[in-house]
């Protein structure tokens, strides 16, 4: 119990500092009241949203570091600590409640829960950050005098390719690969054998990573006790503010699209000139050209199309029309159109996909052959500026978009793309191509309105 | 190979080995192959990962929770059929016998067979253990060689994959600590990669992505001008790569594609260098001159200009053209299903054979043995009263090395780790009795 532990803890290190960032093993058996229940949990999403506007901003660590202080000060700070604490912990379990019911749900909520973990680690002084470590039983691994001196050229070697000076008394932990994903990805780390050798600078990651594993065990671990028997106990009492606190705004749904905005196939080639981002325009354009995409490409516009209304029977007719010029209509009704159905959630498990975000197509990378991704991170300077030419882009708008681009700010530069091809400016800015479509379909047809002849 | 027709006139299957078998051929060679060259006893040896014998701490069920897939094809038409499974061998040979596949899917081991997923709802049936694999296709090289395009490949440009079975077997063994590991010719145009320690078996998904990203270096689709970009020194499993493989074969490449003999090949790789100066001088210098390679080296390494991004130049260069270039999603996905070794590709007739990683620079593709050879050498072989006719065929060295470089090894170690958790499982049994 974190409660328990931090005054035990208030007598050895003086600080306590440790105790303010729990890492919620166990629920708490502490009593409260039903409107804290949801007053509390209410609080600690708000940071959680803002944590998850921030990421898909693109929003640099350093950035995110001062959002996360800011919405904590804002939401869940209390003057006294150990009433910010109780909070703290309490609306971690009531929200892990809320969000093991459905899989999505425990997606967004492990991935939220472990980021803001990660920026308040980031911001614990070293004291607290090492006590952290000793509870995750970290001291284990650290790297012994005899092992270091066998390997440190190459830690050396690792830690100067991301640009550290390596610190000769710096302390090294040696874990099984599997516990730092992020750095063996990244190729931030030196492995050998299996281990990974993870220097004090980037030990964030390791500890966030057993965070993480930890969370989403737990998280299955409630989804089935909630099942099993608390759905039932609770169904007068917490169960109908669980369902309410569930239904909380998250963040547009694209996935289905809004009232009668579904599109004919007729319209497609007309909005994908005016409407589509510039990422779905190149797929929509290399379709048209090869007759083909690979299946990333298949999968980022075809999802795109469901969400900005495009039905399945139209979309099966649009995809065939174009493959079966490549493969024929036979190979097409083969080997292509069971993925489609499956993307409407007409096979297989069944799962309604949702389009991809911004953020998931700037991470995904194109290979040979692959035209998914988002251009404003891939495309060569000279191929961009082209594409925005087509577009309609140039002059002034096109070097400020280059300059996005430069500093890698993918998504202010196709916000910009937004504003000069339609004159008009987009304060929410863009962190969904579906976004990117809504807005302009709202903008073309209030212009519409206000052309309309009067009868 | 000499073609001894006379001697087989009464023999009703003429064999013409140069000939690649289709349609209804296809099948009867098929048939021919899984009725006597398929090595069904190893294949299931391998996939039951000493789950097979009578000791008590195997799991029976194991092999028949794994999903097979079979590409059925006729003259008209093309059947593929998911979630196959079998209980043992003698099932699985069985089976394949009888349906004569094109192709056969390796894919995940299950928490349930297969053929009962229905039975379980979505949440029952899940892929818990599945072998990390690499597939590498000589065809997403096609910007870097001249010599072939497409499903094509030669000993020219076949060094690509040799290039790209050292760089990975090596950093899969030293980096990651694997050490079961089988390659195999993919049948035409590349390799794939088996990496079957039961480590690498139970990794997560997010996991194998972290695999794949860590060796996914040549980045970019056809829009982008530079693939490989590096912006410091390098890391340890790359500077290796380069400084044991990719450097001195990238030399050699240079030699068998003609890399500076021809102004598009050698235009492309003046593309890469970020500093106009540079390009510029080069150009102007190398009308007529054929040292540019050495001049372009000289003149990137000197450091006598500054600019940024010129300092690992000459290594962006090199990893472009040489690197391994992966097909990502295979690695990353759990139940993504890949084609078993010994299959027959239908597209060139040869058998999909083990490579030795050791002895990879000797593996020639043009010389892999063919369906239609094999049931010629049987045939020879039969015809001349030879016992164990298979046993002298040219699938012989083949089914060798997979037993005694892949086989045999794993098999032990899986045979010591199902023994030692048996004998901590009692053990804690009888810990607890004490209480």
């Amino acid at each position: 119990m974190e409660i328990v532990r931090s005054q035990r803890r208030n007598g050895s290190d003086g600080s306590g500092s440790s105790a303010s960032l729990p890492l919620y093993k166990s629920a708490p058996s502490l009593e409260f009241r039903l409107e804290e229940f949801g007053q509390y949990a209410i609080d600690r999403l708000r940071v959680l949203q803002a944590i998850s506007d921030g990421l898909s901003r693109g929003k640099k660590p350093e950035e995110m570091e001062n959002l996360v202080s800011e919405q904590w000060r804002a939401n869940m700070k209390h003057q006294d600590a150990d009433k910010t604490l109780r909070k703290d912990i309490i609306s971690h379990f009531v929200l892990r409640l809320v969000y093991c019911r459905e899989e999505e749900m425990r997606r967004w909520f492990l991935s939220m829960e472990t980021a803001l973990f990660r920026y308040r680690f980031r911001l614990q002084n070293a004291e607290a950050q090492k006590s952290i470590m000793n509870e995750l039983q970290l001291q284990y691994n650290v790297l012994g005098n005899a092992e270091y001196e066998t390997i440190k050229d190459k830690l050396t070697e690792a830690a100067r390719s991301v640009n550290f000076t390596s610190n000769p008394e710096a302390v090294f932990y040696k874990v099984p690969f599997e516990d730092v994903p992020e750095l063996v990805a990244s190729r931030r780390v030196f492995i050998l054998k299996g281990f990974a050798f993870v220097p004090r600078n980037q030990v964030v990651s390791l500890v966030c990573t057993i965070f993480r594993s930890n969370i989403s065990k737990a998280l299955a671990l409630t989804n089935r006790k909630w099942r099993a028997m608390i759905q039932d106990q609770e169904k007068d009492r917490i169960a109908p503010m669980v369902e309410a606190l569930g239904n909380v705004y998250l963040g547009p749904d694209y996935s289905k699209p809004k009232d009668c905005a579904e599109i004919s196939l007729k319209d497609i080639n007309q909005l994908a000139s005016t409407s589509f981002p510039l990422c779905m325009r190149h797929l929509f354009g290399k379709l048209r050209e090869d007759h083909h995409l690979k299946h990333q490409g298949r999968m980022q516009l075809g999802l795109f199309l469901k969400g900005v209304g495009l039905k399945l029977e139209d979309a099966l007719a649009f995809w065939r029309a174009e493959f079966s010029q490549k493969v024929g209509a036979e190979r097409f009704d083969k080997e292509y159109a069971y993925s489609i159905r499956h993307n409407y959630g007409k096979e297989g498990k069944r799962t309604d996909y949702t389009p991809y975000s911004c953020q998931k197509i700037i991470m995904s990378t194109p290979s040979t052959g692959d035209h998914h991704g988002c251009p404003y991170r891939h495309f060569s300077e000279e191929n961009l500026r082209a594409a925005l030419n087509k577009m309609g882009v140039g002059g002034r708008a096109m070097d400020d978009i280059m300059d996005k681009v430069r500093n890698r700010h993918y998504q202010l530069a196709c916000t910009l793309t937004f504003e000069a091809t339609h004159g008009t400016s987009c304060e929410t800015g863009i962190n969904h191509p579906n976004q990117y479509f809504v807005e302009s379909r709202k903008f073309f047809e209030s212009k519409n309105k206000h052309s309309q002849p009067t009868a | 190979m000499t073609k001894e027709k006379e001697e087989h006139r009464e023999d009703p299957m003429q064999i013409d080995s140069n000939r690649v078998p289709t349609g209804s051929l296809l099948t009867d060679y098929l048939r021919i192959y899984y009725g006597k060259f398929f090595p069904y006893t190893d294949m299931f040896k391998w996939l039951a990962y000493g789950n097979d014998g009578k000791h008590p701490g195997c799991d029976s069920s194991y092999f028949g929770r794994r999903e097979f897939s079979f590409t059925i094809k006729s003259d008209r038409d093309e059947i593929y059929l998911r979630f196959q499974s079998f209980f043992n061998a003698s099932e699985m040979e069985t089976s394949i016998k009888a349906k004569c596949p094109t192709k056969i899917d390796i894919g995940a081991v299950y928490t349930v067979d297969p053929a009962k997923r229905h039975a379980y709802a979505q949440s029952g049936f899940n892929p818990i253990e599945r072998e990390l694999v690499f597939d590498i296709d000589i065809s997403d090289y096609d910007d870097v060689r001249y010599c072939c395009s497409g499903a094509d490949t030669c000993l020219n440009c076949w060094p690509l994959m040799t290039i790209a079975i050292k760089v990975i077997d090596t950093a899969l063994r030293e980096d990651f600590g694997f050490s079961h590991i089988l390659w195999v010719y993919s049948g035409r145009r590349g390799v794939h990669c088996w990496v079957c320690d039961s480590r690498a078996r139970r990794l997560s998904k997010e996991q194998r992505s972290a695999i794949a990203d860590y060796f996914h270096v040549y980045k970019g689709g056809e829009n982008s001008l530079k693939k490989v970009t590096f912006s410091g020194p390098l890391h340890p499993f790359l500077a290796r790569a380069y400084t044991d493989v990719l450097k001195n074969e990238f030399e050699k490449w240079v030699s068998t594609q003609k890399l500076f003999e021809h102004e598009e090949r050698f235009h492309k790789i003046l593309q890469l260098i970020p500093d106009e100066s540079v390009v510029s001088e080069l150009a102007e210098k190398w009308q007529g001159n054929s040292v540019r390679w050495e001049h372009l080296k000289h003149m990137l390494q000197s450091g006598s200009k500054k600019t940024q991004g010129l300092r690992r130049c000459i290594e962006e260069i090199v990893f472009s053209y040489t690197y391994p270039r992966l097909d990502i999603q295979v690695t990353k996905g759990m139940n993504h299903l890949l084609k078993a070794p010994f299959c027959v590709h239908p597209g060139t007739g040869r058998i999909c054979i083990p490579i030795d990683p050791k002895k990879c620079e000797e593996f020639d593709p043009t010389s892999v043995p063919t369906v239609a050879q094999l049931i010629e050498e049987l045939n020879a072989n039969a015809s001349i009263g030879a016992d164990n006719y298979v046993e002298k065929t040219s699938l012989a060295a083949s089914v060798h090395l997979f037993r005694t470089c892949f086989l045999e090894p794993l098999i032990k170690t899986c045979k010591d780790e199902l023994e030692n958790a048996y004998n901590t499982k009692i053990q804690q049994t009888k810990d607890s009795l004490n209480w």
